[in-house]
Formats: structure tokens, sequence, C-alpha cells
């Protein structure tokens, strides 16, 4: 399929710290010019997959290339062709925005004058053009982490981690950083992030791995994941406890719930299926509340295979002590 | 791809870094020169007198004639150094508590360049505020009887404890796990060391117990040919090279510590 050899290329990656299994064994293949995805709830392990393929931490066992380098025999190798964008903001704070990025040109060796050259350039591109001349610390959230993927694109890096990119970003925020990541890949980087949000992984990945308690439990393409879900269904809610009871009898495929006066009707969310379903309704002439559909999404997938519903906490993180 | 490392570059930039940070927030490295100066202040001006009453009416040392400010200003430069490694301390461990270290330990940038940033700009802010120091001690009296000789290896000795000190500051910075920790972990060096040595008072004044701790802690004999020098008195030249084999022996293993609590568990 592809002749290239990937970007990232993992085979059995463990770690523990002390008597705390973090990673199982993990098996990880990322095409170049791809965006990878790592998704799992709290404390399933996805920050240390990054800080270990990043150089930042080692592992226990594992055969790891980076870029086409061993992370054993050359991390320095890895280094010069990644870039990074962690969970915490990696930005100094008492330098102004301009300052942080003329550091990092002076750390590529870029030059002075392509430095500062740069520096104008990806102001302007992430939007920070007014801010690059206050301190770091006064920036927004939204600002800090503009300025921090604004670092970690300087020295131009082939295969990018983002460690959570939009974690606590409000959601204009968060549609901007997406449109960032999108216009990386479509200049031909890679880029392997992790994220808890479903929506994102499904918005933003060409392949998709889903990590949980330190094993991946699926792997594949958002399509080819959501065939793992369960069908859809369709969601209807009854004011009156007597059109409820009138529906459980015209509808005994579906799941009920009689607190919430609610039933799950088995559907792939077809026009022709859901024309059948309205039909039954109404010659049953039911008095639906409210009626929703529901097509299988990354969500159920979550469900299906890690058997818990998909977190919502915002603060993950794994510790490295 | 080649990685070409860039010692001198990196540690620039670094510098650089640090630098920029002491100027636009002085208080922090500028804030440790409050000690020393109230201390020249309190014992220079007010306690002066009696000190030197107490101490044999001016024959301190050995040397007759010497105002109790000569004798105490030497000690205040050490407090000076002293206080200042508050500063490089607090740096290192609140780079190691924000995100931007593992940013850069995920570079392609010389190891030892993002400490040695920290610990040459704080020799630089240390030489700016002993010169501030020593300006002042001269205003309240202060008179060098130095040669412009006795002067450079006065400085040199300076210098290296600085570098020395701010080594060993740094690597107790880094093992603090908090910024608070770590101002509190140096203590012992900017309060302990200064106060519990030959600053204010010779060795033959102090009672047996301290005095055997003063006799052979660091800052005595590095104050002690300090003094010499800057008083231009004869000086045993074995004191010297003990001053400079502290001076070494602090900046080894503040270094060694430092590189490696700054490496623990990354790649190599």
């Amino acid at each position: 399929m592809n002749s290239s050899p990937p970007a990232i290329d993992v085979r059995g990656l463990r770690k523990s710290y002390g008597d705390k299994l973090v990673l199982d064994g993990i098996d990880l293949n990322v095409a170049e010019g791809t965006v990878f995805a790592l998704l799992g709830p709290n404390g399933a392990g996805k920050t240390t997959v990054v800080q270990i393929l990043s150089t930042l931490i080692t592992a226990d066992a594992g055969e790891i290339l980076v870029a086409g380098h061993n992370l054993r025999q050359n991390p320095e190798g890895i280094r010069a062709a990644i870039g990074v964008t962690g969970q915490f903001s990696a930005v100094d704070g008492l330098l102004t925005g301009q300052e942080n990025l003329i550091m990092m040109a002076d750390l590529y060796h870029l030059g002075r004058a392509e430095g500062r050259r740069r520096a104008a350039e990806l102001l302007e591109q992430f939007d920070l053009v007014e801010a690059g001349q206050k301190p770091a610390m006064t920036y927004s959230g939204g600002m800090k982490r503009r300025l921090d993927l604004a670092m970690t694109l300087v020295g131009r890096p082939r295969i990018i981690f983002l460690d959570e990119p939009t974690t606590g970003l409000d959601p204009r925020s968060r549609h901007s950083m997406w449109q960032l990541i999108r216009q990386l890949v479509a200049g031909g980087v890679t880029v392997l992030l992790t994220t808890q949000y479903l929506d994102e992984a499904d918005q933003l990945a060409d392949r998709i791995a889903v990590l949980d308690h330190g094993r991946l439990v699926a792997q594949g393409s958002p399509e080819q994941l959501k065939r793992l879900a369960p069908g859809g269904h369709i969601r209807l809610r009854f004011n009156a406890p007597e059109d409820f009871g009138l529906a459980v009898q015209a509808l005994p495929a579906a799941a009920r719930n009689d607190d919430a006066l609610v039933l799950q009707v088995p559907n792939d969310g077809s026009v022709h299926s859901l024309r059948a379903l309205l039909a039954r309704i109404d010659d049953a002439s039911l008095e639906v509340d409210e009626l929703t559909i529901h097509t299988p999404d990354l969500d159920d997938v979550f469900l299906a295979v890690t058997g818990q519903p998909a977190s919502t906490d915002t603060d993950e993180k794994v510790t490295s002590e | 791809m080649s990685t070409v490392s860039y010692p001198m570059a990196d540690t620039a930039t670094m510098l650089r870094r640090n630098l920029r940070h002491a100027q636009r927030y002085p208080g922090l490295s500028l804030g440790a020169l409050g000690m020393p100066v109230i201390m020249l202040l309190l014992f220079g001006l007010v306690f002066g007198d009696t000190f030197s009453a107490g101490l044999g009416g001016g024959s301190i040392d050995g040397a007759a004639g010497l105002d109790y400010i000569d004798f105490l200003a030497p000690g205040i430069l050490l407090m000076s150094i002293a206080s200042g490694t508050m500063s490089p301390a607090v740096g290192a461990a609140m780079d190691m508590s924000e995100g931007i270290v593992a940013r850069f330990r995920t570079m392609a940038i010389f190891r030892p360049a993002v400490l040695a940033g920290h610990v040459l700009g704080n020799v630089i802010v240390t030489i700016v505020s002993l010169a501030l120091v020593i300006g002042f001690a001269m205003l309240l009296g202060f008179r060098p009887n130095a040669s412009l000789g006795d002067w450079l290896l006065a400085s040199g000795l300076l210098i290296a404890l600085t570098f020395a000190l701010t080594w060993f500051a740094i690597a107790l910075g880094l093992k603090s796990k908090t910024v608070e920790g770590a101002s509190n972990i140096v203590l012992p060096i900017s309060l302990l060391l200064p106060f519990l040595s030959t600053t204010f008072i010779p060795l033959e004044a102090m009672p047996s117990g301290i005095r055997w701790f003063v006799e052979y802690q660091p800052f005595t004999v590095i104050i002690d040919t300090l003094r010499h020098l800057l008083l231009g008195m004869p000086m045993d030249s074995g004191n010297g090279w003990l001053a400079t084999a502290w001076c070494i022996a602090i900046a080894v293993v503040g270094y060694f510590w430092a590189q490696q609590s700054y490496n623990k568990g990354t790649a190599a």
C-alpha cells in the first residue's frame, strides 16, 4: 500500500513504574503524512506513549523506530526530526511570544535573520501578532496553546507529537486548533496525537488506536472502528405512562427504560427503516414526545471495546514518578 | 541525518534566556542583595565599634589597626554570593515544574546547556551585585589595600565560588519537587554557611562546639584567603590552595549531581 517506511514503528513497547504496569506491549505503526490518534480514558497510558516516543522517558522494552532512527541507539536523531507539544504548557512565561519563538529558532540554529523571519511568520499564522510583544504568562489558555504549537513548528519537524492538544480549550479555540492540525498534515507532516475526545479523533485521524489500561484494545480507521460498535437505534421519549405502555406493546423489540419513559428501538437510521418505524408509530396512534436518531459513533466503539463509557474528565495526568 | 552538536551556541541561547529573565524580573536576583547590605549596615555601622572593642580594640586576625568594616567586608561578599544562589535554584525548579524543560529535552540541543545557562546567568548577576556590595562597603569606610594581582586573584576566587555554589544550588533545586521547596533547600547554603563562619568574628572568639564547624567549613578558609588578599596582608599559600580546592570540589559535585538529576529517566 505504501512503499515509504513508516514515520513511527513500535513493537512490544512496555513500561512500568515500580510494580504498576503502564504500557503492556504496544504495537503501533504510523504511515508518513497521516494523522494517528491515540484514544483512551484517563490513566490509559497515552501520555506515557508520547513521552517515550519523543525520547523524554525511557521504555522498559520494545523496538521503537521514529523517523527511521532507533530510539535506543540514536535518540538525538529522533530529537532532530520531531516536534512535541505536551499536555502542559511548554512556553517560557517570562519571555514574550516573539522571544519564545526566536529562542526556538536559535536552538534550531536557523541564524539571526532567518530566525526573526520565521518567528514573524509563525506569529502571523497563529494569530499572535498583537500578543507577540507581551509576556507569554499573560496569554489566555488558547493563546498559550497556539504559541506552544508555533514553537514546536519553528524547526519544521517532520513528525509532530501532540498530547491532548485541545484539552481545556473553549470550542472556538478547539476548532481553530483542528484547523491548524489539518493544515500541518496537508503540508506533509506526520501527526501522532492523543485525545480523550472521540469526536476529535473522528474529525482528524486517519487511524485510531484505542488504549485502555496500557493495552491497545482496538485499532483501525474511524469507519472500521465504528463497525465494531453495536448498531444504531432510534430513541423515543414519551410524556404519559399510558403512551409508553402502548408503545412497549407495539414495539416489542425495543429496549425500555420505565423510569425515563424512553424506548430504544434498534434501527440503522436509513430513510427506509425510519419510514417503516414511523408507520408503526402512526398505526398504533402513539403520542411520541421526542424522537432522536442515534447512529453508531466512536462513543459506542469506546463502550464496546473498553466496557466503560468515554470519560469526560478533562485533567488526565499519568504521573511519571 | 547527522546531528551536529552546538555546545557554545546552545549555551549562549540559554544564557540569553536567563539574563532576560533577570533583566525583566530583577526582584529575585537583586533581592539577594538585601541581606548583605543590611548586614553591612547593621554590623558595620551599628555594632561595629562594640564588636571591634570586644575583639581587642581593632587588633583583628593578628593585624593591628584594622577597622571592623575591613574585617567584615570580605565575609559579606561571600554572603552576597550565598544568598544569590536562591535565584538559580528556584529558577531551575521552576523550569522543571513547567513544560519548558520537557520541550528542551525532546530537542537536539547540547544537554548541559539548559543548566549552564542558569549558572552563567547567575555568575553574571552575582558579579554585578558583588560590585554593588563592594561599592557600598567602601561608602561605609571599607578601605581595601590590594595590588592589582591581589584584586585579580580575589575576583577569580569570588567568581569560582559563585560558579561552584550555583551548580550545587541548582542540583538542590532540581532535587526539590516544588519551587517553595527549592527556596528552602538552599537555606543551609544561603544562611548557615555565611553566618557560621568568620564573617563577623574571628575563630578565637567562638565557643568550642561551633568553632569546630566554623574552622572546617569551606566559607571560613575562603573568607580568610579573601581577607588577606583584599587587605594586602601576607598570606599562607596553603589556605589559598585549600580555598581553590573547595571551589573545584563543590563545582564538580554540583555539576555532576545537577546533570544527573536533569537527565534522570530520559533517553541518553
